[in-house]
């Protein structure tokens, strides 16, 4: 009990405890609606088991492993792109729109560019980071120039983002009326090696991209004097503005950095998961769960990959959760209640050591 | 009491808004006032007639109890006097009794130098010129008017005033922190009016703002971090953008160890948890460490205890003996006369009268920082 105290008292600890604490509760919510509603709780765990480690009745299949990845990976970009937004104090509601013009940009080089392969692809991963920085640059200088809030702008920007590339889509060469053509191997981020290691899953090179993301996202923040001006920005404009900082500046550069990170995560759908550019008819959600992975994370780099692959679990749980007549409503509402009880992290904290006994 | 029933409570001074407040306690049949820090915002001669408004309500039957870290108001007005330190009950003692040192004592827990130590000045070269500067405050108007000020090397100059009085606006526009209508900025001769705030930095000023949580700190950054706040693109600290983590930590350590900074974890205490005294000294640290010529420090004692000041006021001289501008805005009169070489009083934007320290005293001062003149003051005794 004593060390149980102690780690409550620390600030790092503490948050993980809290955190595995939410995800507990969490889950005991869901079980809870599942006795309500005369449903056995055990096959929510059944079709976690299969959606994420792969235990089917059949034995071990490695394929949802590889399915899970895929569900991971564009949520754990857009949860950067929120994550690092939030660091600067900005709210990135736009994740959306900028993944949605990175995937219009990387099929548009994918399409239309011709290139030698190796460079086409790394061209087209590029393209969708740029155009995705590009939608995040005007919010962040709206904001910079004249205190627009970005909330609004970036939430707009979405629709723009969407019916603009929608009609842009078309317009390529070959496209119908719901997708493009299919992408050109020499711009294609699926592997078949990778395909094969996890039983023709369609798990792709995009996973590589993550990893340089969350790598590049944590040196940024944690090792440059640019990632400490923009939590210096983030944390206390005034104070950053009497040590001399260029806030407009770095409020502008956070919000493109955060619209790459999003418009990575259309080339990973595009290139990667999907191998042709949709038409959509209404928003995937990428970018709102990127607010929430980001939010289970802490805005940290680790701790979006965290919260990437605890959504990530969940999501692919709700497919299969059908399959053994659970609604998959459940599975939401599992993730939901895990949400909240992260975001109500520091009552959680306080309760936590008014039990501990520390005043 | 003398209050004008009619006027609008925006118009009326502070003084009297405070007798005002006083009135709608009694009004309510309050038989226990309490008085928090009554007279931050008031002049000499105010604060006289709040200690004897709250005498004859004592007279009157009525209780008060008075909060204030004012050692002289304690004496003047109090019968008994309880010290908190750290949330602890340290003691009661009779006022009477008990000697202003013993008070001080008391506060601190340990032996306190009262009275600071100070040779001559010795005047050099003007470092900081100001000629006819008009500044604009957040709402627009004009809240400093034509001012023309000289801070000389070696010498402590200060502005006295109530609070609001354009000090800020003043200090922020030589600070680069405000634009500036007209006039000129000029530090050790080079024209710094239109400069950006890094590059008057980089030429030698430093500052301790007056709003150390919003100005002076990043409340949620480490003790490391807020040390570096304006260095953390010059070596040492970092290398092409990249931070040499080892050498921050042992500039942290030695600004600690030097200017008796503590905090419960060191160079990794977030700077939210440590008390105001240490984050105080911490500012000081960093901007005296930079080795300016001109340290501007405003209202660099506010909310900390006698023990803090004691040590603040004595690094505040040592720069001036250094041979250093300081430019100190302070709204409490003892500080300015404890402190100065040179009074400058501030009012309603305009410096409405300069004395030196050596003949300058508390009733004088008083006059000049409520707007009216010496002259007139004199003519009416």
């Amino acid at each position: 009990m004593s060390r149980f105290k102690l780690a409550l008292q620390d600030e790092h600890r503490s948050n993980l405890i809290v955190s595995v604490l939410a995800i507990i509760l969490g889950f005991l919510a869901g079980l809870l609606i599942l006795l309500i509603t005369g449903l056995n709780p055990l096959d929510m765990f059944i079709a976690m088991g299969r959606g994420v480690f792969g235990i089917t009745d059949a034995g071990f299949n490695i394929r949802y492993i590889g399915e899970f990845l895929v569900t991971v990976m564009p949520i754990t970009l857009t949860g950067l792109s929120v994550a690092f937004a939030f660091q600067a104090g900005l709210f990135n509601i736009g994740a959306e729109g900028q993944m949605i013009v990175g995937g219009y940009a990387a099929v548009f080089v994918a399409l239309v560019v011709k290139l030698p392969i190796g460079l086409h692809v790394v061209v087209a991963v590029l393209a969708a980071a740029v155009a995705g920085a590009l939608w995040g640059f005007v919010p962040g200088l709206l904001k910079a120039k004249f205190n627009i809030n970005e909330v609004v702008v970036t939430i707009m920007m979405n629709y723009t983002a969407m019916y603009t590339t929608n009609y842009l889509l078309k317009l390529i060469p070959g496209s119908s009326l719901t997708k493009t053509a299919d992408i050109p191997q020499s711009a294609s981020l699926s592997s078949s090696f990778l395909s094969s290691l996890t039983n023709q899953s369609r798990l792709n090179w995009g996973i590589i991209i993550v990893i340089l993301a969350i790598i590049i996202f944590k040196i940024i923040m944690e090792k440059t004097t640019f990632g400490y001006e923009l939590r210096a920005v983030g944390a206390n404009r005034d104070a950053s503005r009497y040590a001399g900082m260029k806030v407009s500046r770095n409020i502008i550069l956070s919000m493109s950095i955060a619209g790459a990170f999003a418009g990575l995560a259309g080339a990973v759908m595009t290139l990667g998961t999907f191998g042709f550019g949709r038409v959509l008819t209404s928003f995937d959600g990428y970018g709102s769960d990127g607010i929430a992975v980001a939010l289970i994370g802490g805005n940290t780099a680790l701790g979006s990959l965290f919260g990437g692959v605890l959504l990530g679990a969940l999501q692919s749980a709700q497919t299969i959760m059908q399959v053994y007549g659970i609604p998959k409503e459940i599975a939401v509402i599992v993730s939901a209640m895990i949400i909240v009880l992260i975001a109500m992290k520091n009552g959680l904290k306080d309760i936590l050591k008014r039990i501990g006994g520390i005043k | 009491m003398n209050v004008d029933p009619t006027a609008k409570i925006q118009n009326i001074s502070v003084g009297m808004q405070q007798r005002v407040e006083i009135l709608k306690m009694l009004y309510r049949d309050a038989d226990i006032l309490i008085f928090d820090e009554p007279t931050a915002v008031l002049t000499p001669q105010e604060i006289q007639e709040l200690i004897k408004i709250m005498h004859d309500l004592v007279a009157e039957g009525k209780s008060i109890i008075l909060i204030t870290h004012k050692l002289k108001e304690i004496k003047q007005s109090a019968d008994r006097c309880t010290v908190l330190r750290r949330g602890r009950f340290i003691g009661t003692v009779d006022v009477k009794t008990s000697s202003e040192k013993q008070m001080a004592e008391m506060m601190v827990g340990r032996e306190v130098n009262m009275n600071i130590v100070k040779g001559e000045a010795k005047a050099g070269e003007p470092v900081l010129v100001i000629k006819n500067l008009d500044v604009n405050n957040n709402r627009g108007m004009k809240a400093v008017k034509g001012v023309d000020l000289v801070c000389k090397a070696g010498e402590i100059t200060c502005i006295a005033g109530i609070e609001g009085n354009g000090q800020l606006e003043f200090v922020e526009a030589i600070t680069g922190l405000r634009d500036v209508n007209e006039g000129t900025i000029i530090l050790n001769g080079d024209d710094i009016t239109k400069m950006s705030v890094r590059k008057r930095t980089n030429l030698g000023i430093a500052y301790v703002p007056e709003d150390r949580h919003r100005f002076g700190l990043v409340l949620d950054m480490t003790l490391n971090d807020n040390m570096i706040l304006q260095s953390y693109y010059q070596k040492p600290f970092s290398n092409n953008g990249f931070f040499d983590f080892p050498e921050i930590r042992k500039y942290t350590e030695r600004l600690s160890k030097d200017f008796d900074v503590r905090s419960s974890r060191g160079p990794d205490t977030i700077v939210r948890s440590m008390s105001g005294g240490n984050q105080q000294k911490a500012i000081l640290a960093r901007e005296i460490d930079r080795s300016p010529d001109l340290l501007i420090v405003f209202q660099p004692t506010r909310g900390l205890d006698v023990g803090a000041i004691e040590y603040i006021h004595k690094r505040i001289v040592q720069e001036r003996d250094s041979g250093k501008a300081v430019l100190l805005v302070s709204y409490e009169l003892d500080e300015v006369l404890d402190l100065s070489d040179i009074i400058h009083v501030f009012y309603s934007g305009q410096v409405v009268g300069s004395i030196p320290a050596a003949i300058a005293n508390e009733n004088d001062l008083g006059v000049l920082m409520a707007g009216s003149s010496l002259e007139e003051s004199h003519e009416s005794i």
